[in-house]
C-alpha cells in the first residue's frame, strides 16, 4: 500500500485473513474481541493470521510481539503504529 | 602424475522397495490426557494426532531399524548381500558411540557394510535418500539401504503437554540401487543453523520447541523448497501425484499442500497423513508414510512422489522420486 491504511481499512483487512485462517465470519471481527476467547482462534492460527498480516500491510509480526495481541483492536494499533 | 582410477558410475537411480516397523503398543490421546493437562479434542485441533506407537522399555532404535530395513529388503526381491551400504537416519540413539548403522547392517546379514549414521533430523530421510543416490550413481556403493528410525520417547518429557503428544517411535527403510531411468531426483537441501534454538535439546535430556516459531517457519519456508525440488528434476507442481511431507503436524501438512496447490499441484494429489496413526516419528515419518499409503493402495508404482523432509538443525531437504 503506498499510503497509510486508516484504522478501519487494518480492521476490514483483518477481518477477511481471520474468515480465511479460521472461517470467522467477518461481522464478527470487532476490536473488543479477543481472539483466543471470543473468535476461538488457538496459537497456531494467530501464526497464520499474522504472516497474512504481513504480507498485507507490509508490517513484521515477530512471535514474542504476536502474544500481546489479545485482542482485534491490539493488532489494529500494532499494525496502525508499524506500518 | 599417476591416474587414478575411479569407479564405475550407474546412469540413474531409483527405489527398488520400502518397508515400515512400529512398536505395537498404541497410546491414544485419552491415554495422554489422563496425566497431562490436555484432551483428545485439543491434540486432535492442533496437531491432528488421534494415536500414536510408542516403543517397550526394551525395544532399542535399532531394533526398529532392523525391523523395516529387513521388510523393505523384502519388499525389493532382494537379499542382504545385494547391499553394501546402510546409512541409518536419526536423531535419538542413546548415545553418541556407538553408531546404529553398523549392527544394524550386521544384524539384517549386510556383511562388512559401508554404514553410517546422519543426523539431519526429521530431514534425516532425504537428506540420507539424496546421499544414498549419490552413492550409487558415483559408484561407490551398490545398493543402499537407507533407514529412518527414532526413539524419540527416550528424549521425550512425559510430563510436557506440548511434546508429550506430538512424538512418537518407529522405523521406515527404503533400497536404492541403479536404474536405466532416474526415478531419484536430486536432492534440494540446506540448513538454517540461525535459527538452531527453535529446537533444542534442553538440559541436555529433553526435546523443546518453540511451537509457534516452528509452525511458522515450516507453514512459509518449505513449500518453496519443495517447489525447488520439483524444478530441480524437471516437473511440474501438476505432475505430482502424493505429496509426503515429514508428519510433523497435520496443519503443517495441510499449510504444504495448500501452498503447492496454488502454485498448481492437483486437487486430487494424494497428501500423506500418516501421522494421525502414527504421530511425528522424526526421520522415520516419510518412509514409514510412503509404506503404510502402499499398504492401503494409496500410491500406486510408478506415482511420481514428492518427499520434503525438515526439523531440528534447522535442516530441510527434499526430491522427487518414482514409487516402486
Amino acid at each position: 500500500m503506498s499510503e497509510k491504511p486508516s484504522d478501519a481499512e487494518i480492521l476490514e483487512g483483518l477481518a477477511e485473513i481471520v474468515e480465511e485462517v479460521a472461517g470467522v465470519a467477518p461481522d464478527d471481527v470487532t476490536a473488543d474481541k479477543s481472539f483466543v476467547d471470543d473468535l476461538d482462534i488457538d496459537s497456531l492460527s494467530m501464526v497464520e493470521i499474522a504472516v497474512q498480516a504481513e504480507d498485507r500491510f507490509g508490517v513484521k509480526i515477530p512471535d514474542d510481539e504476536l502474544a500481546n495481541l489479545k485482542t482485534v483492536g491490539d493488532a489494529v494499533n500494532y499494525v496502525a503504529k508499524n506500518v | 602424475m599417476t591416474q587414478l582410477r575411479l569407479a564405475q558410475t550407474a546412469k540413474a537411480t531409483r527405489i527398488l522397495g520400502f518397508g515400515s516397523f512400529q512398536p505395537e503398543r498404541i497410546v491414544t490421546n485419552d491415554e495422554l490426557s489422563q496425566h497431562l493437562d490436555t484432551s483428545d479434542e485439543w491434540i486432535r485441533e492442533r496437531v491432528g494426532i488421534v494415536e500414536r506407537r510408542f516403543a517397550g522399555a526394551d525395544q532399542k532404535l535399532v531394533d526398529m531399524a532392523v525391523a523395516a530395513g529387513s521388510k523393505a529388503l523384502a519388499d525389493s526381491g532382494l537379499s542382504p548381500s545385494d547391499v553394501d551400504t546402510v546409512i541409518l537416519a536419526n536423531c535419538t540413539m542413546p548415545s553418541p558411540i556407538p553408531n546404529g548403522a553398523a549392527q544394524v547392517a550386521d544384524r539384517i546379514g549386510v556383511k562388512a557394510a559401508g554404514a553410517f549414521d546422519l543426523n539431519a533430523a526429521c530431514a534425516g530421510f532425504c537428506y540420507a535418500l539424496g546421499t544414498a543416490s549419490d552413492l550409487v550413481r558415483s559408484g561407490s556403493a551398490k545398493r543402499v539401504l537407507v533407514i529412518g528410525a527414532e526413539k524419540l520417547t527416550d528424549w521425550v518429557d512425559p510430563t510436557d503437554r506440548a511434546n508429550a503428544i506430538i512424538f512418537a517411535d518407529g522405523a521406515g527403510a527404503a533400497v536404492v540401487g541403479p536404474a536405466e531411468e532416474a526415478g531419484i531426483g536430486p536432492v534440494v537441501w540446506g540448513s538454517a543453523g540461525d535459527l538452531v534454538d527453535m529446537i533444542h535439546t534442553r538440559d541436555d535430556r529433553w526435546i523443546f520447541q518453540e511451537g509457534q516459531s516452528v509452525f511458522r517457519w515450516a507453514t512459509t519456508k518449505i513449500a518453496p523448497i519443495a517447489l525447488r525440488a520439483l524444478e530441480a528434476a524437471g516437473v511440474t507442481p501438476e505432475q505430482v501425484d502424493v505429496l509426503i511431507p515429514h508428519q510433523a503436524n497435520l496443519r503443517i501438512v495441510e499449510s504444504i499442500a495448500k501452498k503447492l496447490r496454488a502454485n498448481g499441484a492437483r486437487e486430487d494429489m494424494v497428501v500423506a497423513d500418516d501421522i494421525v496413526y502414527s504421530g511425528n516419528t522424526s526421520s522415520a515419518s516419510i518412509p514409514m508414510a510412503v509404506d503404510h499409503m502402499r499398504a492401503a493402495g494409496r500410491i500406486k508404482p510408478g506415482d511420481l512422489a514428492l518427499l520434503i523432509g525438515f526439523g531440528a538443525g534447522l535442516s530441510y531437504a527434499g526430491q522427487v522420486v518414482i514409487c516402486p
